[in-house]
């Protein structure tokens, strides 16, 4: 299956490439010069202790947190920025808004809206940010909704749902952009443990659909069955990179051998 | 009647205690036949029988006591005079009302701005108005024609296109409505920025993060939360303006508790129109409170799994219940006597 995934055509331009990314929250350091290429389709699994800079990386790639230094490219477009001659130009927030319809989100915490129903959660951004008629995007949200299993819900709000669910719908709401890439912020880490695999259900089926993904978690057994590559960081740099193959079972860092023994 | 029976069951009920509540002969399948008695409160019923009686003394004396002089309190509680001060008060909460919200939600999104100059002026605003008592402030903008005689319009330090007689445009009431409302923002800008940062920043962060623009992230997804929280004190507020409105009697102007003072001047009749206005005011606040239960409950959607029924809702099961609830009640008592 996954190899069915397998970067795109040969040569390609990758769908994600980052370069020399820096972040500092005061003192502390929190990127140290990270590089990332992700081709599309493919599925790239983040792993590392916490406070290694995962969720930091994952936020700077859609521009939620603005960079020191280093830059993100999405499918050839700068994020954030605007290159004119030998300068590059901030853009203003409407246009980073406009750059992130192309960026599916997908939080730890879900932050569905829970004043709105389920189906007004997934038809909000596509008539708010790409003026999609609503009678349209009502159409699109419950085609989705029918995907991740929830079509009986469209009418319920956030919080008469279980955790499972709401992050199902989540990951409908950043599908209903058509997003060219998704990025899951340990998607499954705010849930119960038996809630857990109905989200990586959902996830292993977009990745079998050639979806472009982004996902940094802690479940091993999810990197090892659907990730192309396992990216392996600590203290704000990408410490080794490869398929989960080699990253997980033949590590070639003693930091990423140590952090494997402790989770496995 | 049931009263004794229930004591009657429970007294022998200690000296088994010993026997069968105790270690590991407690059967409890043999439990599921007994009857249980409710734990007895009596110093509750004292103290609520206590309460009762003085509340009991003090309506007494509302109906005996001449001094209350209902009979002046009918005449005068719906004269003309006195509902068209209510129209009055009424008229000065509302505009008092609109312009404080309007003026404040302008200067609670100042001091939420990214610029520094935005926030330091709203900061200020806040400092001043909330810092003048509402009566100086009134009084000081009814003679405001002593500071400036004449107000026009046009550009800045530059020419005016036209300009008014100040005391024209700013009556007694357009004095009144300005002090009141621009009080009132003070105090409103807090309360809303308040609510607005009490709304889960990952709310915003996933608008944001959904391309959703900034106009719309705040209508549509900040405010609506932001409401729940901005509602119980933004109807403090609107009451304690609707009583506040009663400090603009020194500017004669004749609202509730100004035209109760001319009354009772002309009539020396002091404590039965004070109770016109008291019964009026109260009236006035329960409808606010009215409202606001209801506006609470249309921004709380969503907020609770099933949402509570209204009061109306809950009067109406209730009466559907009544049937239910006598019968068996009957069958009990019957089975027992």
């Amino acid at each position: 299956m996954t190899t069915l995934t397998k970067t795109g055509p040969a040569g390609a331009a990758p769908m994600v490439r980052v370069r020399g990314l820096h972040k500092s929250f005061g003192r502390l350091e929190v990127l140290r010069g990270v590089d990332l290429d992700v081709p599309a389709g493919s599925v790239t699994v983040v792993l590392g202790p916490s406070g290694s800079g995962k969720s930091t990386l994952l936020r700077a790639i859609n521009h939620l947190e603005k960079l020191d230094r280093g830059h993100v490219a999405i499918d050839g477009e700068l994020i954030g920025y605007r290159r004119a001659g030998d300068r590059l130009y901030e853009l203003k927030e409407r246009e980073v808004l406009r750059q992130r319809t192309g960026i599916g989100f997908v939080f730890q915490n879900f932050n569905l809206f829970p004043h709105l129903t389920v189906l007004e959660n997934l038809v909000e951004a596509p008539v708010a940010a790409l003026r999609r008629p609503r009678a349209e995007a009502r159409a699109t949200a419950l085609a989705l909704l029918e995907r991740v299993g929830l079509a009986d819900k469209a009418a319920a709000y956030p919080r008469q749902l279980s955790g499972g669910q709401q992050q199902r719908v989540a990951i409908a709401r950043a599908l209903a952009l058509e997003p060219k890439v998704l990025l899951f912020d340990e998607p499954t880490s705010a849930l119960d443990p038996e809630l857990v695999g109905e989200v990586l259900d959902v996830i292993k089926d977009l990745a079998r659909s050639g979806t472009t993904m982004i996902v940094v978690t802690h479940e091993i057994g999810f990197a090892r069955e659907v990730a192309d590559t396992v990216v392996f960081m600590d203290g704000g740099v990408v410490v080794e990179q490869g398929p989960p193959a080699e990253v997980l079972d033949r590590p070639r860092q003693e930091r990423t051998r140590a952090f494997l023994a402790k989770v496995l | 009647m049931t009263l004794t029976t229930d004591t009657a069951a429970a007294r022998p009920r200690p000296a088994a205690a010993a026997d069968h509540d105790h270690g590991h002969d407690l059967d409890l399948d043999e439990l599921a036949g007994l009857r249980t008695v409710p734990a007895r409160h009596p110093w509750r019923w004292a103290a609520g029988i206590a309460a009762l009686v003085v509340l009991a003394q003090f309506a007494h004396g509302l109906a005996t006591n001449p001094g209350w002089d209902w009979a002046t309190f009918r005449v005068y509680f719906t004269a003309d005079t006195i509902l068209q001060a209510i129209g009055r008060t009424l008229e000065l909460t509302a505009y008092g009302t609109v312009l404080g919200f309007l003026l404040g939600a302008g200067v609670a999104a100042m001091r939420l701005s990214r610029s520094a100059v935005l926030r330091s002026i709203a900061w200020a605003y806040v400092w001043v108005f909330r810092s003048i008592p509402l009566i100086v402030q009134l009084v000081f903008w009814f003679n405001l024609s002593y500071l400036y005689k004449r107000f026009g319009f046009g550009i800045p330090f530059g020419p005016t296109f036209g300009d008014f007689e100040t005391v024209g445009v700013l009556g007694a009431l357009g004095a009144a409505v300005l002090g009141l409302g621009l009080h009132q923002a003070a105090f409103a800008a807090e309360i809303i920025r308040g609510g607005i940062i009490a709304v889960d920043a990952g709310q915003r962060e996933a608008a944001a993060a959904l391309g959703i623009p900034r106009w719309r992230q705040a209508r549509r997804i900040v405010l609506p939360q932001a409401m729940r929280g901005i509602l119980p004190a933004a109807a403090n507020e609107v009451i304690s303006l609707l009583k506040g409105t009663s400090v603009v009697y020194v500017m004669a102007i004749g609202e509730l508790f100004y035209q109760t003072q001319v009354i009772y001047g002309r009539t020396g009749r002091v404590v039965p129109l004070l109770m016109v206005a008291t019964v009026w005011y109260v009236v006035l606040t329960t409808v606010l409170s009215i409202g606001q239960y209801y506006v609470e409950r249309h921004f709380a959607r969503g907020a609770q799994r099933t949402p509570p029924p209204t009061p109306l809702q809950r009067v109406r099961a209730f009466v559907h219940s009544l049937p239910d609830r006598t019968r068996p009640a009957a069958r009990t008592s019957g089975g027992q006597s």
